[in-house]
Parts: structure tokens; sequence; C-alpha cells
């Protein structure tokens, strides 16, 4: 089976609210599908209804073929899941806790051992072991959350904000193992931090209002930002004005924005029309002109600004 | 099964695990001690029997009961982790009873820490056994019946305050039901049926029974279907409740 996680028309109404209208997608072994949005969004109404907590209002999702409405406890088993803020049984021991949970996951005797060292090995858990939950720091329990969601080495595992209040080392810690168990699985994170998207994800959805409003590589995301295919240049301050003149003739160059820099270089930031790539008319103009290059650059297109603009005209349409 | 027992077990290693587990069961032992000396006249009865020590069993209950199930459910939402663990291959009505049962087990350690006075009872004189056996089973069974009940209420909300004085409450009203403050609320206007129905879920009534020696069937039958419909009530709480 290739499709691991299919969601089918997945919808959830509280009340009168709308929390997620709708949303239909799948997802391969090997994937990790980052799932983006502002908060509130439905980013994690949806992975709770994948996981069984909320029943959905309409529509269903399948996990290796199995019907989440259907047969709850047979998705559950195959299913591994975060949920938000990693909520643990904060009296237990870590070791208690992942004996716990791996016991109601089906595992028994030396099985159970292993699978529980193996887990407590890849979130780097081994120095706590013994410890109440409670006393851990806020990385710890993010860890011991994983380490309970992989513990059974499920098929699929939904991520509700996994590295949401660690600091820059645990959170690259926490993508290591989310990228090392990748090709194995199909991996569901959802987050609002967008360099995740780049970290750790082979394709991204966005979220807004309940609907899905696009289901894309993070490269085609990048590609609609307003800043996508911008050349950056640092040329000697003296060769900038008829550079510049030059540059804002080509038809397909829009604005060139100047920055005088202190030690006596300027940068042009040279934007295209349309975000078609100009490189190459660039770097023509400036052998043409005989002008030394200090720095150059094109910019990929920042994550944020296409999830703002993608974001923002939708509530202006709505 | 194994489900049952894994959540039970937790839950059970989760009461040791606080203070709450030796506070009650040092209260519960020394409570129902000094009620049968002090307010029983156990030694001024002069008899070989335990009557004056159970006869205060449902009214330490009344307290202690909700003080033990109110956080069955009730953490469980408050701290997210309901949300762990209903996405367990687990059922809720496995989680439901796990729960219980640990909760019931723990009331019986309680009991069982008040039996060296079953034993002392037997130093001093010849009680009849079976009576007190009988008793012992009796509010066994009816703590069985008050944990539900205040399992069933912890479910209802995320805070353990509320539970504790809800269950309290209804497990006071329900006890006494068949006592004129209960009853006089529906007398003049409720048909005869019901005033008998209220009148007979009383929960004194039952227990007395049990600890007069006579092991109705009625009476075991009655506390275990109470424990039946009350863990059904908490069962569709929980699904209904869970996601809010």
């Amino acid at each position: 089976m290739t499709q691991m996680l299919i969601l089918n028309g997945l919808t959830k109404h509280f009340g009168s609210i709308v929390a997620v209208d709708d949303v239909s997608m799948s997802l391969k072994k090997g994937e990790v599908l980052g799932f983006l949005g502002p908060n509130g969004a439905g980013k994690s109404t949806t992975m709770k209804m994948i996981a069984g907590f909320l029943e959905p209002t309409a529509g269903t999702a399948h996990v290796c073929g199995i019907d989440v409405t259907e047969e709850p406890m047979k998705a559950k088993a195959m299913l591994g899941y975060l949920p938000e803020g990693a909520p643990a049984y904060d009296d237990m021991s870590v070791a208690r806790f992942l004996d716990f949970i791996a016991g109601i996951r089906g595992l028994r005797g030396k099985t159970k051992s292993a699978m529980v060292a193996n887990a407590v090995e890849q979130a780097h858990l081994g120095d706590v072991l013994g410890q109440r939950i409670e006393t851990l720091s806020k990385g710890f329990k993010r860890r011991v959350g994983l380490a309970q969601a992989i513990v059974h080495d499920p098929k699929v595992l939904i991520l509700d904000e996994p590295t949401d209040g660690l600091d820059p080392t645990q959170k690259h810690h926490v993508r290591s193992l989310i990228q090392a168990m990748s090709s194995e699985k199909a991996i569901l994170i959802s987050t609002h931090i967008l360099e995740e998207i780049d970290a750790v994800c082979t394709r991204t959805a966005l979220i807004a209002g309940g609907k899905l409003l696009l289901d894309t590589t993070p490269d085609e995301l990048a590609a609609r930002a307003a800043n996508h295919n911008t050349v950056v240049l640092s040329v000697d301050s003296a060769k900038s004005g008829s550079l510049t003149v030059a540059l804002s003739a080509v038809p397909e160059i829009g604005n060139v924005e100047q920055t005088s820099l202190d030690d006596g270089t300027v940068k042009l930031r040279i934007m295209p029309k349309g975000r078609e790539s100009v490189f190459s008319t660039v770097t023509d103009i400036v052998h043409k002109k005989k002008v030394t290059v200090r720095e150059v650059y094109v910019e990929r297109g920042a994550l944020d600004q296409a999830f703002r603009e993608i974001t923002e005209k939708d509530d202006a349409g709505a | 099964m194994r489900n049952i027992a894994l959540i039970a077990r937790r839950e059970l290693g989760s009461y040791f695990l606080s203070p709450l587990a030796y506070v009650f069961i040092a209260i519960f032992a020394a409570a129902t001690g000094a009620f049968a000396f002090y307010l029983g006249n156990f030694f001024v009865m002069g008899q070989a029997n335990l009557q004056p020590f159970f006869t205060y069993h449902p009214w330490l209950y009344l307290l202690l009961a909700p003080a033990i199930a109110m956080r069955l459910w009730a953490e469980e939402r408050k701290s997210g982790t309901i949300e762990l663990l209903m996405t367990l291959p687990i059922s809720t009505t496995q989680a439901v009873v796990g729960k219980f049962l640990a909760a019931w087990l723990f009331c019986g350690v309680a009991l069982v820490a008040t039996m060296p006075l079953w034993v002392t009872v037997n130093v001093l004189g010849v009680p009849d056994n079976g009576v007190v056996f009988a008793s012992y089973l009796a509010s066994f069974l009816m703590a069985g019946a008050f944990l539900a009940i205040g399992s069933a209420i912890s479910a209802v909300t995320s805070n353990q305050v509320v539970a504790f004085v809800v269950s309290a409450a209804v497990c006071f009203v329900i006890t006494v039901s068949s006592l004129d403050m209960v009853l006089d609320a529906f007398r003049g206007w409720a048909p005869d049926l019901i005033i008998d129905s209220i009148s007979s879920i009383s929960f004194l009534n039952h227990f007395m029974g049990i600890t007069r020696g006579v092991i109705a069937l009625g009476d075991v039958v009655f506390f275990a279907s109470m424990i039946g419909l009350w863990l059904f009530i908490n069962v569709v709480v929980v699904d209904v409740k869970k996601g809010s």
C-alpha cells in the first residue's frame, strides 16, 4: 500500500463554528507533510480527528486503509500520536510511563523492553529514566511525548507541534529524529514555525479558517513569495549608479533597491516582474559594464512571506 | 481484560505515588475506630460485635469516596492526558472500568487496614464472624457504588473541587433517600410508585440489610446494578465530553 494516510472530506463543526471544512489529502510512505497554518486554523482539530479523539462531523480518514470512524481501535493501533503540549502522566517516572504506554500498545516481555529501550535511545531519554515527568524541563517532556508516540514503531505518525517551546539545539535534535524515521513512515507534523518546513518536510499543506488552501512542496510555496528570484548584488559604490540605470531599463526587471554599506559598497536588490528568474540577464549586464561584484545571490523566497500573502489573501476574499 | 488491568495498575500506582493514599487510609482507619468507640459505644454495649463500627461507614464514605473518585477523570481533563488516553487503542469502557477498579481496590486496602478491630473483638469475645464478614462485604459493595457515582461525576468537570462537592451531594441524597428529608420533596405531587422507587434506592437500607447478617441477593444485586448504572453513565459522559 502506498497511501498510508488518506483524509477524505474531513469536516468538524463545533455548534455553528466550522473548525475544519472538507479537508482531503493523502500521504505516502516516506513523506513528511508539514501542516501549516495560523493559530486556530484547524490543524489540531484535524489531527485529533485522525487520531480518533474527536469524531468528524462529516468525512473520514483512513490509516493504512482502515477507516478511523468504523474501526477506531484498529486505526489507533497503527498510529503514533503526539498531542499538542505533549501531555503525560506527571506523577510517573519516564520509565514507568513508557512501559505503561508500551503495554497498552500490546507489547509484552522482551519485545516490550527492547522497543521501549529503542524509543528511549531515539529520544535521548537515557539520563532521566528514573525521574518523575513533572520534574523534567519542557524539552525533555516533549521528548517523552515523542518516545511515547514511536514506542510501537507505528506506520503513521501524527505530531502536533513537536518542537514548540524547545531551544534551538532541542529543535534540531527533534528534527533529525523525524528525518531519521521518515523513510519508513508517513509523518504528519503541524507547526507554525516556517523554518521547520524547510528543515524536515517533503511536502507542505496550508490550512486557514478550516480550509485546505494549498498542498505543495516547500520550494513551490517559497516561489509564491514576493521576493522569489530576487537577485542581490554587492558592488563598488562608484559603479552602482550606472548599473542601476542599465538594470532598470530591462523590461523583465521591476524595481532595483539600493542600500549603501559602510565598507564602500552598495547592495542592489533586483526584483523581477512576475517572479521569473532574471539571473542570467543580470549577469550579462554586469559583464558588459565590467563591474566587479563582491557578492551575489538569488533569494529563494521567504516562506513566512508566502504564508502571509496566501493567508491574508484568503482573509480578504472571505 | 489486559487493558483494564493495565489501566487499573497505573491508576492504583498513582494513588500510592501521592500522599493522598496514606492520609486516606490513616484517616479511614482512625475515624472508623473512633466512631465505633465514642459514638457507637462499642465498650459500653459490652457485646462482641462490630455493629457500632459498621454503622458509621456510610457517613464516612460520603466524605471520603468522593475524595478518592474526584481525580479519576477531572485530572485527566485538566492536564490534557485524556487526549493521550483516548487515542491509545483502548475502548472508553475499558478505561472507565480500569479506573473504577483502581479506586475500588484502593478502598478495599483501606478496609483491610481496619481489620485489627475484627481481630480484637475475637480476642475479647466470640462475635458472629459470619455477620462481620457480611458487613465487610456490604461495606465494600457500598464503597463501590459511591465510587462509581463519584467517577461519573468527575468526568463531567475538569475541576476536582467541583467534582468532590457535587459527588458528595449526590451520594448524600441517594444514601438518605428513604428518609423524610428527601421524600418530603416528592410527596404531594409525585405518585406513590415514584416515591417508593426513590425510597428503595437508599444505600442506608440496603447496607443495613446486609450488616444484620443476611446477605440477601436483592441487596447485593442492588449495589452491583448501582455500580453498573453509574459506570455506564460514566462511559457516556466521557465520550460526550472528552473533546470539550
